[in-house]
């Protein structure tokens, strides 16, 4: 078979359908209930750090956190 | 020693480059190799100046705001240079002798045509997207900008490639691909600073202090990754001579045709697109002080963009030579990004829910939700000229210079604006605007500026398809193409003139960012509807 015939078949089948299912993952992903905190806590944290970088652990704290707040 | 290494490259680059200004074939090649000598040179001169300095300490619990300003300050500047060029090639069009003699070949419409859109979406909008992606990271990620000094090879590169691409436009070298005119070394300069774009932005999300990566940095760096990806694909081209400008593409007939386009409509999705969608996404929440609508709707958008945009650039090639099956994709595509386009627009605007009387307070608000409101109109009216139905009418016409300019002009322009406004108090620490007034002022000019243009270019555009396909009862044609030209006279200057608005607008901005940089820090905003509560 020819390169193209072949790329061709395969695209518009499996590889087709793997991005399709793939794409409908990320929206389940995203509807995914745990993450309504995640989203929340996100979405406010562009009212932190105007002025000047975060301590250095701070990454690891603020996930502490949400680990505990998710934990309740 | 980095310092004699970085000064031994820029010594040999000011002598390869000024062998190859002697050397060079053509007048653009020439002019290009001298713009690399000088900058090389000044680069040399600068740094030879501190040799034996002390390094300067860099406290890293500060964040990197100096490219930042130089590219607020290169976005206004590029503005309005653009818009004037922009104004300049819409009245040669209305008024064909503003072509002067004396000018032809420099300054004609076909050369400024290219130098009008490459200013203003790569010069205008592109140093709005670096300046705002450092300013953005850095804040989202609460931490400094990585690779210390890189962040100015990126701006003065990024200006260096702006002047190539222009110098090259004026002198006629182009690659004849829209909006991928610049030659084959001006390309390789732009892949060069890009990468190292893309690293201080990666290298910044990875030593980031925050647990997630705000929305807005997904955006930017699909924007970021998806250009380069483009700009690579779309310039495969084999120089006819290192010592001239002009080279051969790889690509050929229709494939070369889909490629560029597949390259052009990205652009307008991931260039214009996803990187003002950056902008939007962290602007507009700041300014309303209030988080995005919905944290998930904004993750969606950001997938669907991504998933649908890059199938839609067959559309600009309906009934040509490309295979049917791929404008049928094409149009498909571009039929299904209606709607992220629309949760996008939904979720910018219902942000503002619950502070709408900020909308009658603040023009820095108005001005941002009228951008919101362009993405929306500009992203309802693309797919619907991508139906092949539609695009039989509207193709060639000026419609589609009307479509793309509700979209630049209302959306990207807007939004930048905004973002301009927010940042200059906060970058040079001002307390407020120096006038909230001339941004009412700016806002108004603007606004209807962009009403003219696209009003004009519906009536012009849809008059002259219907002109074109006009047949009598013998089925000969009716029209001849210059009655369709005569017929455009007055609408041509309908849109010089909103363009002219639009124009002044800018001016009035730059002249308030000027103010408000220079008057002191006590000043209070003119107006004290959008002013900080008293103390």
């Amino acid at each position: 078979m020819e390169t193209y015939t072949l790329l061709r078949a395969f695209a518009d089948s499996w590889h087709l359908l793997f991005m399709f299912c793939f794409f409908i993952g990320v929206f389940l992903y995203i509807l995914r209930p745990s993450g309504k905190k995640v989203h929340r806590d996100t979405a406010n944290m562009i009212f932190r750090n105007d002025d000047k970088p975060a301590a250095p652990d701070n990454r690891e704290r603020q996930a502490r956190h949400a680990d505990l707040r998710e934990a309740k | 020693m980095l310092g004699y290494t970085k000064l031994a490259i820029l010594g040999l680059a000011v002598v390869v480059a000024a062998v190859a200004a002697g050397l060079a074939r053509d007048l653009s090649y020439m002019i290009h190799a001298l713009v690399f000598m000088l900058s090389a040179a000044i680069a040399f001169i600068w740094l030879i100046r501190r040799v034996g300095e002390p390094a300067p300490v860099v406290d890293p619990n500060t964040y990197m705001d100096g490219p930042v300003r130089y590219g607020v300050i290169a976005t206004a500047f590029w503005g309005v240079v653009g818009f004037l060029v922009g104004v300049v090639i819409a009245f040669q069009l209305a008024f064909p002798y503003l072509n002067f003699e004396w000018a032809q070949g420099f300054m004609n419409f076909g050369r400024l045509r290219p130098l009008h859109t490459s200013a203003v979406i790569f010069a205008f909008g592109g140093n709005a997207l670096i300046a705002t992606a450092f300013y953005v990271v850095q804040r989202t990620s609460a931490a400094r900008l990585w690779g210390g000094s890189l962040a100015w090879f990126v701006f003065w590169g990024y200006q260096v490639f702006i002047l190539l691409a222009a110098t090259g436009y004026v002198t006629g070298s182009t690659q004849g691909n829209e909006y991928a005119e610049p030659e084959w070394l001006a390309d390789l300069w732009l892949t060069i600073v890009w990468v190292a774009f893309l690293a201080i932005y990666m290298g910044t999300l990875i030593k980031r202090r925050e647990p997630h990566i705000y929305v807005a940095n997904w955006f930017y760096l699909a924007f970021i990754v998806t250009v380069a990806m483009l700009h690579i694909i779309n310039n495969v081209q084999i120089p006819v001579s290192f010592l001239g400008s002009t080279s051969i593409p790889v690509w050929s007939g229709v494939q070369s045709a889909m490629i560029q386009w597949w390259y052009g409509h990205n652009a307008v999705g991931f260039f214009l697109t996803a990187g003002f969608l950056g902008m939007m996404y962290y602007f507009i929440p700041k300014q309303a002080e209030r988080p995005v609508y919905s944290y998930k709707l904004s993750i969606m958008h950001f997938w669907a963009l991504i998933f649908l945009y890059i199938w839609a650039g067959p559309h600009h090639l309906h009934y040509t030579a490309l295979p049917d099956w791929a404008q049928t994709l094409g149009m498909t595509f571009s039929i299904m990004l209606w709607m992220p386009s629309w949760g996008g627009m939904i979720n910018g605007l219902m942000t503002l829910s619950g502070a709408w009387d900020k909308l009658r307070t603040d023009p820095i608000i108005r001005m941002m939700v009228v951008a919101v409101g362009f993405y929306g109109m500009a992203t309802f009216e693309g797919p619907m000229m991508s139906i092949k139905a539609v695009n039989s009418l509207s193709h060639y016409t000026d419609w589609t210079i009307g479509h793309v300019h509700s979209g630049a002009l209302g959306w990207n322009g807007m939004i930048t604006f905004g973002a301009l406004y927010y940042l200059v108090p906060k970058l040079w620490q001002r307390e407020g605007l120096y006038s909230l007034r001339l941004v009412s002022w700016h806002f108004w000019l603007a606004t209807i500026g962009i009403v003219l243009y696209a009003a004009s270019m519906w009536v012009t555009g849809i008059m002259e398809g219907l002109m074109w396909r006009e047949v009598d009862a013998q089925g000969f044609l009716v029209n001849s193409f210059a009655d369709t030209v005569a017929a455009k006279f007055p609408m041509y200057v309908v849109r010089g003139l909103g363009g002219t608005l639009f124009l002044a607008g800018a001016i009035i901005m730059c002249y308030n960012l000027w103010k408000t940089v220079t008057s002191t820090a006590e000043r209070k905003p003119a107006s004290a509807g959008a002013a900080v509560p008293a103390e």
